[in-house]
């Protein structure tokens, strides 16, 4: 498990990156925690970065959307999908478990 | 309902015509003709990633799996050389006519030349797929580059060629590069990158001609310097690809000309990307954008004008990027001289910062250097703002 940070340190609404072998975007959708892949497939930028839209995010870039609670792709000019990561709180902290690495992916 | 719809152009602008049909349920035929023979790919990273070998062909396509069902024709590596405004058939260069109930004009832009640069090695534009890979040969070779016009793309080769290793010199004959789009304050903040780096900016110089027999040796400069060149880029604008059309009675200007919704003079004949120029109740004359993000957005608008609808057009602020030298700058709305800039966030010498430009008190445009988050929210309230600001 990847500690992320405080709870209340990422209040609804707000965004914050994690380092992990990919880095990792953690969201707080009105108190419902979720992580997804921080880089976008399309071109190299940081969805922590990006605007929130429901259970979207919308990348800062070029705008590409992605469900968070699927990764998959909501809005082109993305072509693939992010992974999704479990997201774990105990004593006020939060954590993420990386989903892993797909066989043959980088 | 139109049975055939025909795409004029296959790069982004035109797919994205194509998939904002089929949203709007068009069931009908539709045809995407286009020059090139490759598939539609992303143009931006070609003076970036692609030019720089870190992103391959695959990476660039623009294709989604999704875009199998969308059951599109394609017509690669043919070129429309005609409109019959009365048939409205397309005419190709392989001597076949396509009949369509609707079409979108989407044929794009191509680089400016040099005049007197033809049948010069070593001389390069860069604008399709085909300009990328023989740049990207010609540098792997080359130890000193100068590139001709310090734009966005001048300025991103400059970029990516000195991360190659290359010696680059970039000449440009504004005094100020990129005062355009950015005004003269942050065009020349934007323009301190290249010495950052170790690019050698020449401003407020004239290119004479280029020197060389076979191939490219120097670019001479109108004060009579030399600056040898073992490649030269030329990086000094677009001009529309609309010639095609100069008997079609389409009214052109600079570019095709649209209302609005993306409709030309011709019924049942829109025009979208970069070679359309559509009326901006804003500026109060025809706009002619290149931004990527028109091209993708814009063909919302003009399918659904294609399919009938009246309805007002969206009019999101203009957007662009460019990434240079590990530096990504972000720009969104519509500057005019005069506007007053202020730095709301870090500082330009830190090279992060966010500048808001005001007119009358109002934010109208913002630009970001490295401030990704902020620059994403004061996109979203300048789009919120745009109604009540025109």
């Amino acid at each position: 498990m990847i500690p992320v940070c405080p709870t209340n340190a990422l209040p609804p609404g707000e965004a914050t990156r994690v380092e992990a072998d990919e880095p990792i975007a953690v969201f707080n959708v009105d108190g419902e925690l979720y992580a997804i892949d921080d880089t976008c497939t399309h071109q190299d930028a940081s969805l922590a970065d990006g605007w929130l839209d429901g259970c979207a995010v919308e990348c800062p870039l070029h705008a590409s959307c992605f469900d968070l609670r699927t990764g998959k792709v909501s809005g082109p000019p993305a072509k693939r999908p992010v992974r999704t990561h479990r997201v774990v709180v105990q004593d006020d902290m939060i954590y993420v478990l990386p989903h892993p690495a797909e066989e043959g992916a980088a | 309902m139109s049975a055939t719809v025909a795409v004029i152009g296959a790069s982004l602008a035109g797919l994205s015509a194509a998939r904002a049909l089929r949203a709007r349920s068009y069931e009908g035929r539709i045809v995407v003709v286009g020059d090139e023979v490759h598939a539609p790919y992303d143009r931006p990273p070609l003076s970036k990633e692609f030019l720089a070998g870190t992103a391959s062909l695959e990476d660039i396509a623009l294709g989604a799996p999704d875009d199998e069902a969308l059951g599109l024709e394609w017509r690669l590596g043919t070129r429309a050389v005609g409109l019959d405004r009365h048939t409205r058939s397309v005419v190709l260069d392989d001597g076949s006519e396509l009949r369509a109930d609707g079409v979108v004009l989407a044929t794009g832009a191509r680089a400016r030349r040099l005049p007197g640069s033809d049948g010069l090695d070593g001389v390069h534009v860069l604008r399709s797929l085909d300009d990328a890979i023989a740049l990207r040969e010609d540098l792997a070779s080359a130890r000193r580059l100068v590139v001709i016009g310090a734009g966005f793309i001048g300025a991103e080769v400059a970029s990516t060629a000195r991360a190659l290793g290359l010696e680059v010199t970039v000449v440009e004959t504004q005094p100020v590069p990129l005062a355009g789009p950015l005004g003269a304050d942050m065009g020349a903040v934007c323009a301190g990158l290249h010495a950052d780096r170790g690019t050698r900016l020449l401003v407020g110089t004239g290119v004479a001609g280029l020197v060389g027999t076979g191939r490219v040796q120097a670019v001479e400069l109108t004060d009579g310097t030399r600056l040898p060149a073992d490649v030269v880029v030329v990086g000094i604008g677009a001009v529309p690809n609309t010639e095609w059309l100069a008997d079609s009675g389409v009214a052109l200007g600079n570019g095709v000309l649209t209302d609005a919704r993306g409709a030309t003079n011709l019924p049942g004949v829109v025009a979208v990307g970069d070679c359309a120029a559509a009326w901006s109740p804003a500026a109060e004359r025809h706009v002619r954008i290149e931004h990527w993000t028109n091209a993708l957005e814009q063909p919302a608008t003009a399918a659904a004008t294609l399919l009938g609808a009246t309805t007002p057009a969206p009019a999101p602020p203009p957007y662009f990027w460019s990434d240079q030298y590990g530096a990504r700058i972000q720009f969104a709305g519509a500057r005019r001289d005069g506007d007053v800039t202020r730095v709301v966030e870090g500082s330009c010498a830190e090279r992060s910062f966010l500048v808001v430009y005001e007119r009358d008190g109002h934010p109208v445009a913002v630009l970001a250097m490295n401030q990704p988050r902020l620059f994403t929210r004061w996109r979203r309230q300048l789009r919120s703002a745009v109604p009540s600001a025109s």
